[in-house]
């Protein structure tokens, strides 16, 4: 099977939608997954996890499990001797943050539904889960605190008593004035918007494989960063790094929750170096809901200024971010990430974000696909089109009016960020030559009047991606106790094909299709004969992972330097060969030739043949061909779009279809249009989920009830349309390739549209304001209420006001995320 | 433990027999004794579908089969699929069409994809998409999934 072929007449290999290098084996079974993977000898692991949201533990008798046949070790926090416990990686100056020890077994409390309490590892795989049933653990119930908002008053009970306070921090990011702001501004709209909290939900979960033999370490890993995971580990278990290998192999999808350490591959680890022999953990899926990372949950108060020809003045957001019990590894940090997009595509003077987070006894939340930017797009796009509507406007034309004009970039927003390069009245422009807006005004009206509710809405959005660079997030910037660079090796092999090696770590993003395009033109050579290697800790330099949409611009740009080195190098042996200077050497047809005499020249592979064997070599350079990058850009990157969505909802049943979902997109000049749009597609798909049906639910006792894909429910291909793509392409100036980030922005831009297209068919029944998720019960009781009808029992809602806002000034009635319900 | 049971069964047209404990799934059967980690888990709770394999020439979910259950029959996964080097059309369809990233649902999609146009040839894009409704992908969105499934439904219909 070839893996690639030229389209006719193309000149360079870039901006080709070539199919996958990646696709071969995986539509084969030939796929390398850790679960796959067996090591002679190997034992598993089954965790014993607390049922109790917070509870006091009185005993743990593991005597039974023990004397179970095949059943090699029954393990308790009070076994274990690590040396540090799992880290949180944000020390953000001038910030306190109460920060809870997070040990991976629990000690003496437990303080969330899935919390571990106990490992059993034996020989068979069904047996150590029959033997973890009879670990018998005594619980004595203490208070548990579930509502965010409830947690911060005064006399809640509090998730760590020592603290004397359930908020985790409160942190601002802000420019301009904000009394100047309220009193300039001629109108002011309020609203209380929840972000509720979803699952990441990878199909496939976390799994490891811990194999510790002659003092060596080799960790089997489903991560999206395995070098932290390595420096990690070599800190907790008191182990020199050079020890340790993490290998992410085939990864079966991250979403963000796999960049996270965990408990389970440091139990892992530490048992195989106890009883000599290899250990498994394969996460089922109830542990991923209970015990992997949720994502959002915070409820944005929002307050937009604006005077009465559209022009906003001020925006204002105060955020309550649910970070259940522990952190993990960037939990307290994600809703910055809100704080730093807070302007959206907009120019507004003054500007203000806090974020205070909340101890609840949940499982943590951290990193999922956005991460911080989807809350703060939601709220920026709902409260445009909230504002548009109290303005009597149309929203096309405040964002108008609003948007950052193009001749502006490189554009400084008033919070002291500098956005790259946009174009957002260009994106908004195509957007519009897809959906005919006066069209779909008639033919609404028309419908309405045979009863059937159709709305559209928009979200004209903007993100921050591409971390790096270190001086703005490391320690010397907002804090993250890291550098956020991105390294390479590109080995070019003496018979003129390449390896290339890469801090990244992909988990079905296509990098090694994208990354070989990149080289391939660089080189003169084909895709094909480019291997990327990644994801493994004995391999290739320190890298920082995939997240964060930072692959391509940031390990894809070192990729493209490093590959520059080689090709400096190529010159000057060619032009030490062809007796010419190496500035006169230029690749062309794939052969390093003298300017003008292109008949004559040095393929790659006699390049690096001279350079290996050592033959015809300029005097006193070193032999090979290979060269190294750490690429830490000067900025952030700054992707942007524009969608579109036409909602159809049963008025009868509240139940939302999505009739027509269209998207503009913009992150720079395409490497592979195929690529881009994969990744569009499953991002739009990921925020209809939340929009529309996924909802993480813990009810008033701390009880996880969506602890399966029977309650939790992921959109399938029955519940989505085929979507509507096309791009604009603004290079960003920060790096060569003019790149910016993708993997996050159909899900940043996805929410808003999906909700203010569903308030947009209900305005005629008096419904405009609406919360996710848009389940058919919420949706229902929601025109049931703005029709004055009478409300009867929503079992998603425990005590809350059926209001869920007024027009107007002011959002009222409560709907945090454990109302509401999505059952 | 209970008694373990013999089971025989055709997988991939190779006829193989073991002794099995009562309560194993066929997908672990199919993975653990076998060595076909073609075939995935994803949910445990017959959701997602990553588990899927043809089971005497019905698309089943494996992870909600007894192996001792599939004693006598015919399973085909996902390593069966293509016949003497050449892809079924559908795995074409995938690889043409961008049909997966992560590649961990993929076998089980192709599976159910290929069930689908055995009985429906020619299906709407309305059919693929209720056909498709008990697998799970989170990568995709499923737009190049059901393009990719048309297109081999076509690619077939013209053969």
């Amino acid at each position: 099977m070839t893996a690639v072929e030229p389209a006719p007449g193309a000149e360079k290999w870039v901006g080709q939608a070539l199919r996958r290098k990646e696709d071969p084996r995986m539509i084969t079974g030939r796929g390398r997954y850790v679960d796959d993977q067996v090591v002679p000898g190997m034992l598993y692991m089954a965790v014993v996890r607390s049922p109790e949201a917070h509870a006091k533990i009185t005993s743990i008798d593991t005597s039974a499990a023990a004397g179970l046949p095949g059943v090699h070790g029954v393990f308790t926090a009070a076994d274990l001797d690590l040396a540090s416990p799992l880290p949180m990686a944000w020390v953000p100056p001038g910030v306190e943050i109460k920060t809870p020890e997070h040990w991976p077994l629990a000690k003496d409390e437990v303080k969330y539904v899935g919390q571990g309490v106990a490992v059993v590892v034996g020989e068979d795989k069904y047996a150590v889960v029959d033997a973890a049933e009879q670990v018998i653990v005594d619980y004595d119930p203490l208070p548990v605190v579930v509502d965010p908002e409830k947690a911060l008053e005064d006399g809640a009970n509090l998730v760590h008593p020592e603290f004397g306070t359930n908020q985790v921090h409160e942190w601002t990011i802000g420019g301009g004035d904000m009394d100047a702001a309220w009193a300039e501004s001629e109108v002011i709209v309020e609203r209380r918007i929840v972000n509720h909290r979803t699952a990441g939900a990878p199909i496939e979960p976390r799994v490891c494989i811990a194999d510790y033999r002659g003092d060596q370490l080799t960790l089997h890993l489903t991560s999206q960063n395995p070098h932290l995971i390595r420096l990690f580990m070599a800190g907790e278990l008191e182990m020199s790094e050079d020890r340790i290998r993490v290998i992410a192999p085939d990864v079966g999808g991250g979403f963000g929750v796999k960049i996270s350490h965990f408990p389970e591959e440091l139990l892992a680890a530490w048992i195989s170096r106890k009883v000599g022999r290899a250990v498994k953990w394969t996460e089922t899926r109830t542990e991923h809901m209970s015990s992997t990372i949720h994502g959002r949950d915070q409820i944005d108060y929002v307050k937009v200024g604006a005077k009465r020809d559209g022009t906003i003045v001020g925006l204002d957001c105060t955020a309550i971010c649910d970070f259940g019990a522990y952190f993990t590894l960037l939990t307290p940090f994600i809703p910055s990430f809100t704080g730093f997009v807070i302007s959206g595509c907009y120019k507004i003077p003054n500007l203000n974000f806090t974020a205070r987070g909340v101890f609840t006894n949940k499982m943590a939340t951290d990193a999922t696909r956005g991460a911080g930017r989807p809350e703060a797009t939601h709220l920026i796009e709902m409260m445009i089109e909230q504002l548009a509507h109290e303005l009597g406007m149309d929203s096309l034309e405040v964002r108008r009016k609003n948007f950052i004009p193009k001749e502006d970039f490189p554009a400084e927003v008033a919070i002291g960020i500098v956005y790259d390069s946009g174009d957002y009245h260009g994106s908004l422009d195509k957007l519009l030559t897809h959906v005919d807006l006066d069209a779909f005004r008639r033919e609404q009206e028309e419908l309405r009047a045979k009863g059937v509710y159709r709305g559209i809405g928009f979200s004209t959005w903007m993100e921050i991606c591409g971390l790096a660079p270190s001086r703005a997030v490391g320690p010397a910037g907002v804090g993250l106790q890291a550098g956020f660079y991105e390294s390479s090796t590109v080995r070019v092999h003496a018979s003129g094909s390449a390896t290339v090696y890469s801090g990244t770590a992909p988990h079905g993003q296509g990098l090694d299709t994208a990354f070989a395009q990149i080289v391939a033109d660089q080189l003169g050579i084909t895709p094909d004969m480019v291997d990327v290697m990644h994801g493994d800790t004995g391999t290739g330099p320190f890298g920082l992972g995939t997240y964060g949409s930072r692959s391509l611009a940031v390990g894809g740009e070192s990729i493209a330097r490093s590959t520059g080195k080689l090709v400096d190098k190529a010159k000057q042996i060619a032009a030490h060969n062809l007796e010419a200077a190496p500035e006169d050497i230029e690749l062309v047809d794939g052969k390093f030739s003298v300017k003008g005499s292109p008949d004559k020249g040095l393929t790659l592979a006699e390049v690096a043949g001279a350079a290996y064997v050592t033959m015809d070599m300029p005097d006193g350079m070193e032999p090979g061909l290979e060269a190294s990058t750490f690429y830490d850009p000067e900025n952030f990157v700054f992707p942007f779009g524009a969608h579109a969505c036409i909602t159809e909802v049963d008025v009868e049943t509240g139940k939302v279809d999505i009739v027509r979902y269209v998207a503009v997109d913009d992150c720079g000049p395409a490497i592979n249009p195929k690529l881009i749009d994969g990744q569009i597609h499953g991002g739009i798909t990921h925020g209809v989920g939340q929009a529309l049906y996924e909802r993480i639910h813990y009810d008033d006792d701390g009880q996880l009830v969506t602890g399966t894909f029977v309650d939790y429910a992921l959109p399938s291909a029955a519940d989505v349309p085929s979507y509507e793509t096309d791009r604009t392409e603004t290079p960003s100036p920060v790096n060569s390739l003019g790149v910016k980030g993708v993997g996050e922005a159909g899900t940043i831009a996805a929410t808003p549209a999906i909700v203010n297209s569903v308030i947009d068919a209900l305005r005629p029944l008096g419904v405009d304001f609406l919360n996710m998720p848009l389940s058919p019960q919420h949706v229902w009781s929601q025109i049931e209420l703005a029709q004055g009808r009478g409300a009867p029992g929503d079992p998603g809602k425990q005590g809350g006001s059926w209001g869920e806002h007024g027009s107007g000034s002011a959002g009222s009635g409560p709907t945090s995320p454990s109302e509401g319900g999505a059952l | 433990m209970a008694t373990p049971v013999r089971v025989t069964m055709t997988v991939n047209g190779e006829q193989r027999t073991s002794e099995v404990e009562p309560r194993l799934l066929l997908v672990h059967y199919l993975r653990d004794h076998l060595g076909l980690t073609g075939t995935h888990v994803g949910c445990d709770t017959s959701n997602c579908g990553a588990c899927t394999v043809h089971l005497n020439g019905d698309a089943v979910k494996s992870c909600t089969v007894l192996a001792a259950q599939a004693d006598g029959a015919e399973v085909k996964t996902i390593e069966g699929l293509a016949s003497n080097g050449t892809l079924h059309p559908v795995q074409e369809g995938f690889w043409e069409h961008h049909g997966l990233q992560c590649g961990y649902c993929t076998p089980g999609m192709i599976m159910a994809g290929a069930d689908l146009l055995a009985k429906n040839p020619d299906p709407s894009e309305e059919e693929v998409r209720e056909a498709l409704a008990g697998n799970l992908c989170r990568c995709t969105g499923y737009h190049n999934i059901v393009k990719a499934v048309m297109s081999a439904a076509k690619a077939e219909v013209r053969a």
